[in-house]
């Protein structure tokens, strides 16, 4: 058995929402909706009460105004009573995954023992965002008293105050580089030399292995919502099956016109969703009988320049094998982030390139090819949405499902972080 | 790993409301106060010097205006007109709230109209007297302040309330009006449309809306009750108990007829007249004497004296004291029931588990399709937002609502409800996986409105802990739930259930297991006969009407189309086959109705059509039933009331009334259907039983049962 720090975590449980596209103007669920959809049958499958966890954390990015620290909103929600501390980590795109990465360190450090991590996100839900001599404005109008000085604020108006920038967007530029993250997934196709039709191609594959994974029940880590509108939500709703890189190819680059390669149809979808996995210490799994599913082994965090973000996977994952002494052959499964297409091709082949293998990542030669077949095996966010918040959590949870249909002992769950890191978890698969 | 302490748990929740403001008394203490024996009252002054008077009952967690109340009152009141405290505040200790109103215990026996105005005349000059204290009064209120209590409240100087505060009039429900002096004392500071509004329906108002219409002079939270008290005794506290502009124009001699004309034809909607007396008393009040106060007064008293009196009122009495029977069954029990798990997410599984998760229960509701549960979901969103308006209530109890595709509900459940599909077999499998995976102190029940809890059990591991709890369509509505037991049945689980049942505020009736147990029993034969004179081509406009006109808030074939005609046939055809014998032969065009899917409402027509919104469309018709009629319909509803009593099914003739009113809406102000019995003659409903089988056939029959009763 492989070492692991402190005392052996385990992955018990876990659930999500079907991951919702955003279509036009908010969906129905504030991202604290979907974090207790997404937890409200798991928690009740359990074998202990919801108010026995030491603390409940949530990964999420967009927070919506009326819940401002949704960690703790969604455990008072999901009925784990006043006395479970929540609390919101986020770490942009990973959010989700550092819930599961401080709930494992908590644990391996004797700080806890039954610990309940999540990830959600509603993007749809993103705020409109004033630009901040429009905030000023607004000030000085609720600050003005007498008729005279609101008249005199009120003249200062411009109409460029009303023109609301989508808080999305900002969100996905990456501040210090100034690039959106699409633009860092041109680099990467550029660098590697990753064409359109190939990044076409895999985006194909993506929504073909979801569908497939759809009608043979593999995704049995989604719980349908039903909600109060009297709606059923029982599927990842961005999947389309059937496309061809004919089709495919007839849409428009969205970042970088007119050349670029990158488009909507081979980006990750904006979409909606939440997802929960259960950590338990070996006390926890005893105490309440308890089936571990996976061995949380350790996890890496790592970082690069934020215009070059889409490499995480491959600088956070190889750290993480060498320090366990794991090979790549050792890894039966993959669970990779789609951000982009073009982004899991390069790192594919950053990985299969001997300069960047021993310049970047320190080896003495290329690590070497990952098995198609053994990688994002029910698609990924290219097919079904990447609410940033939720899929670093997604991924966690659905490796464990994945190796098991592969019989693999171990596999690792990463993904690129925008702002330039990557992070990686490596699990035993029990 | 938590280990929740629920003491603790219930400490931290301690911590959470406001504790009551009530100030100490002083050392030293005038003899006025010291000296009285006062066991429902505290009165004291404190270091301020102002008085506070404490409304306290002995033995009871809420406050009447009881005699013994009054009288205690009457003294305090001396000793406070002989010293000059600098303000009278008027407080409760009890944590349900202010003053409930009167005791109503006391009204069924005022049944002459001399005493009783002696009655009112001695409460009218209690409350005088408190109008006429030098020193400013104020109400500090706080929960319930009804009737009696708002009255008291009303000849204060000040009504100081807290947020949760709820006022009132509910006198209209037992077919009364104010009669301490609430009609004019509310009249001369509140606009008239409001103002009767609020005695017409019996509505009580919440603490924004009674600030709004100028009946309280402040809304706070309990903890700043000890600055607004202060503020009101310094003249601080902006009072305006003026009318608006319009209310003064409304209490004009011209306006009054026509603006009481249109609340006649308001109320007539609701209740009529030869029904309900009551709010046409409360607008006749007000149309000769609104905006002359002093007249008002006298005529208040006369026409209270005169409500309370009659037979409606006396029988609608009747009624508040047969609720308080059904609720009595619950005292000194323990439900000990955290989670609700409902198998079957149909009309009235998920109704159920809508209402269950409304009363603070965290619910499963479990079915075999996302599809199947995806309706309750969105009834139990509309319930939630109509019953809840507090911020964020709406949307926890929907998070305590929780759709069960797997069924893992059952295994942490303490009460699991099955309502899936009449069919043994089928809810028999559903015992089995139940058994299999449930709490060993959890209770199964069943929903089943037309199966023997007999049948149902046999195979059952343990049916100690099975019985029928039976609610009624709709379930948010009907206010019975009987409680089907059976020979297996453990006295435990009987307790719990009847103790839930009163949790969820509504009213346990204890029934045994037999066909139809007592409501549909009575119903049925009741639903039968309008259809058969519907076959005999009597109009169902007509038919309905009759049994309207006896009072019954809505008529048989109406009824019978919004429960639905299959549901309707199946509870018929169960009974029949279960009953056999005298029960009437089911119509062959009535089976050919529901085959052909023409089951009522839910299905835009039945008897009757029915528009896209779910209005019936009625004929307008002149025709009336001749007497007959009524008594065909009704009386077979007596003689299965009479049979379920003779036969044990029900335990007493008050049980039997109760669960006939609440269950079925049975004309309230009648009193119920073994009191009408009693009071229109047993003997001539039997003769009249025998002349209608002769006539019609032995569907009539009188049961054996009336002989006890001749």
């Amino acid at each position: 058995m492989l070492a692991s720090r402190g005392r052996p975590v385990y992955i018990v449980d876990g659930a999500r929402t079907p991951l919702l596209k955003a279509r036009k103007g908010p969906g129905p669920f504030t991202p604290v909706d979907l974090a207790v959809e997404a937890g409200r049958a798991l928690l009740l499958r359990q074998s202990f009460e919801p108010d026995q966890f030491d603390e409940v954390i949530l990964g999420c990015v967009n927070v919506h105004a009326d819940e401002v620290n949704p960690g703790r909103v969604a455990a008072l929600r999901l009925g784990c009573g006043a006395e479970v501390p929540g609390w919101t980590v986020q770490r942009n795109c990973a959010s989700g995954m550092q819930s599961i990465d401080t709930g494992f360190r908590t644990i391996a450090d004797g700080d806890g023992d039954l610990i309940l991590a999540g990830g959600t996100e509603a993007l749809s839900h993103a705020p409109l965002l004033f630009s901040d001599d429009a905030s000023r404005w607004f000030a000085e109008m609720f600050a003005a008293k007498s008729a005279a000085e609101k008249l005199q604020a009120l003249a200062k108006v411009k109409p460029g105050h009303f023109a609301p920038s989508i808080g999305i967007l900002r969100g996905l530029k990456d501040p210090v580089v100034k690039l959106s993250m699409g633009q860092t997934a041109e680099k990467l196709a550029h660098l590697y030399g990753v064409t359109r039709q190939d990044a076409d191609a895999y985006s194909i594959r993506s929504h073909d292995r979801l569908a497939k994974a759809q009608s043979s029940g593999h995704l049995e880590e989604m719980n349908p919502i039903i909600a109060g509108n009297g709606e059923v939500y029982d599927h990842d709703d961005g999947v389309r099956a059937g496309n061809t890189v004919e089709k495919l190819g007839k849409l428009k680059p969205a970042f970088e016109k007119p050349f670029g390669q990158v488009t909507p149809g081979n980006s990750s979808q904006i979409s909606d969703g939440g997802c929960w996995t259960i950590l338990a210490s070996e006390d926890a799994v005893k105490k309440y009988k308890l089936k571990p599913m996976a061995r949380i082994i350790d996890s890496e965090w790592a970082a690069c320049d934020p215009a070059v973000m889409g490499f995480g996977p491959v600088i956070s994952s190889t750290p993480l094998l060498n320090r366990h002494g794991l090979k790549r052959t050792d890894i039966g499964a993959w669970e990779i982030n789609e951000a982009f297409a073009a982004q899991v091709l390069a790192c594919l082949r950053a990985w299969e390139d001997a300069d960047f293998c021993r310049d970047i990542l320190g080896l003495e030669k290329a690590f070497g090819a990952i098995n198609q077949d053994a990688l994002n095996i029910d698609g990924g966010a290219i097919a079904l949405g990447h609410p940033v918040g939720t899929s670093g959590n997604r991924i966690t949870l659905h490796l464990i499902h994945a190796a098991r249909r592969l019989s693999a002992r171990y596999g690792i769950a990463t993904e690129c972080i925008g702002g330039g890191m990557g992070g990686a978890m490596l699990l035993e698969i029990l | 790993m938590r280990e929740p302490l629920e003491t603790r748990a219930i400490a931290l929740e301690a911590l959470t409301s406001d504790p009551l403001t009530i100030a100490a008394a002083a050392k030293s203490q005038p003899k006025e106060l010291s000296s009285l024996k006062l066991e429902n009252w505290h009165a004291y002054l404190d270091s301020d010097g102002c008085a506070w008077v404490i409304a306290d009952r002995k033995g009871s967690s809420a406050n009447t205006l009881s005699t013994p109340v009054l009288k205690e009152l009457d003294v305090i009141l001396g000793g406070l007109e002989a010293i000059s405290p600098k303000a009278v505040i008027f407080r409760s200790a009890k944590k349900s709230g202010f003053i409930m109103g009167a005791e109503i215990s006391e009204f069924s026996n005022m049944v002459e109209s001399t005493a009783v105005k002696a009655v009112l005349d001695r409460g009218l000059a209690l409350l005088d007297r408190i109008e006429k204290l030098p020193a400013p009064t104020i109400a500090a209120i706080h929960g319930y302040c009804l009737g009696g209590g708002l009255e008291l409240a009303l000849a204060c100087n000040y009504r100081i309330i807290t947020d949760d505060a709820r006022l009132g009039f509910p006198e209209v429900q037992l077919g009364l009006h104010p009669g301490l002096g609430g009609t004019w004392r509310t009249l001369r500071m509140v606009d008239p449309d409001v103002g009767i509004e609020m005695m017409l329906t019996g509505r009580s108002l919440y603490a924004r809306q009674a600030k709004k219409m100028g009946l309280v002079d402040t809304v706070t939270q309990e903890r700043h009750m000890a600055s607004a008290i202060e503020w009101a005794r310094k003249g601080k506290l902006k009072t305006d108990h003026t009318l608006s502009t319009k209310g003064v124009a409304m209490n004009l001699g011209p306006a009054r007829p026509l603006i009481a004309g249109q609340m006649e034809k308001q109320t007539a909607k609701k209740a009529r007249r030869e029904h309900y007396p009551a709010p046409y008393a409360m607008i006749d009040l007000w149309r000769q004497h609104g905006g002359d106060w002093k007249e008002m007064r006298r005529a208040e008293s006369e026409s209270f004296a005169r409500l309370i009196t009659s037979e409606t009122s006396q029988n609608l009495v009747r009624v508040f004291f047969l609720r308080e029977e059904l609720k009595a069954a619950a005292k000194g029990k323990e439900a000990k029931i955290k989670h609700v798990h409902v198998i079957g997410a149909g009309v009235m599984g998920g109704d159920i588990a809508a209402w269950s998760a409304l009363s603070g229960y965290r619910v499963t509701l479990q079915d075999m399709k996302p599809e199947f549960i995806a309706p309750a979901m969105k009834r139990a969103q509309k319930l939630f937002t109509r019953k809840l308006r507090a911020p964020g209530e709406a949307r926890a109890a929907m998070d305590r609502l929780i759709p069960d595709l797997a069924g893992d509900g059952i295994a942490k459940a303490d009460l699991i409800i099955e309502a899936v599909t009449e069919k043994p077999e089928i809810k028999q499998l559903v015992y089995s996986q139940c058994e299999a995976r449930m709490k060993r102190s959890a209770i199964l029940a069943t929903n089943t409105s037309s199966l023997l809890l007999e049948t149902l059990a046999a195979g059952l591991k343990a049916p100690k802990r099975f019985c029928g709890i039976h609610f009624f369509n709709p379930v948010a509505k009907m206010p019975l739930v009987e409680l089907v037991s059976h020979e297996g049945l453990d006295k435990q689980t009987l307790n719990r259930a009847t103790k839930w049942i009163a949790d969820i505020g509504k009213l346990p009736l204890q029934v045994k297991s037999a066909p139809g147990f007592l409501v549909n029993r009575a119903l049925t034969p009741y639903l039968m006969e309008a259809f058969i004179a519907y076959g005999e081509g009597v109009k169902p406009e007509v038919i309905d009407a009759a049994a309207e006109d006896f009072g019954m808030p809505m008529g048989p074939i109406e009824l019978a189309d919004r429960v639905g005609l299959d549901v309707a046939l199946h509870a018929a055809a169960s009974m029949k086959k279960q009953i056999g014998g005298t029960f009437p032969q089911i119509p062959d065009w009535f089976k050919k109705k529901v085959a052909a899917g023409d089951i009522g409402r839910k299905s835009g027509k039945g008897i009757y059509a029915y528009d896209e919104n779910g209005k019936v469309q009625k004929e307008e018709t002149d025709e009336r039933a001749d007497d007959g009629l009524q008594d065909r319909l009704i009386l077979p509803m007596l003689n299965a009331c009479v049979a379920c009593l003779a036969d044990g099914i029900v335990e007493s003739a008050e049980l039997t009334d109760g669960g006939i009113i609440f269950g079925t809406g049975f004309a309230p102000f009648r009193g119920g259907p073994m009191h009408y019995i009693e009071k229109r003659g047993a003997n001539e409903i039997h003769s009249k039983l025998e002349a209608l089988a002769e006539q019609y056939g032995p569907r009539f029959k009188p049961h054996k049962g009336w002989k006890t009763l001749l």
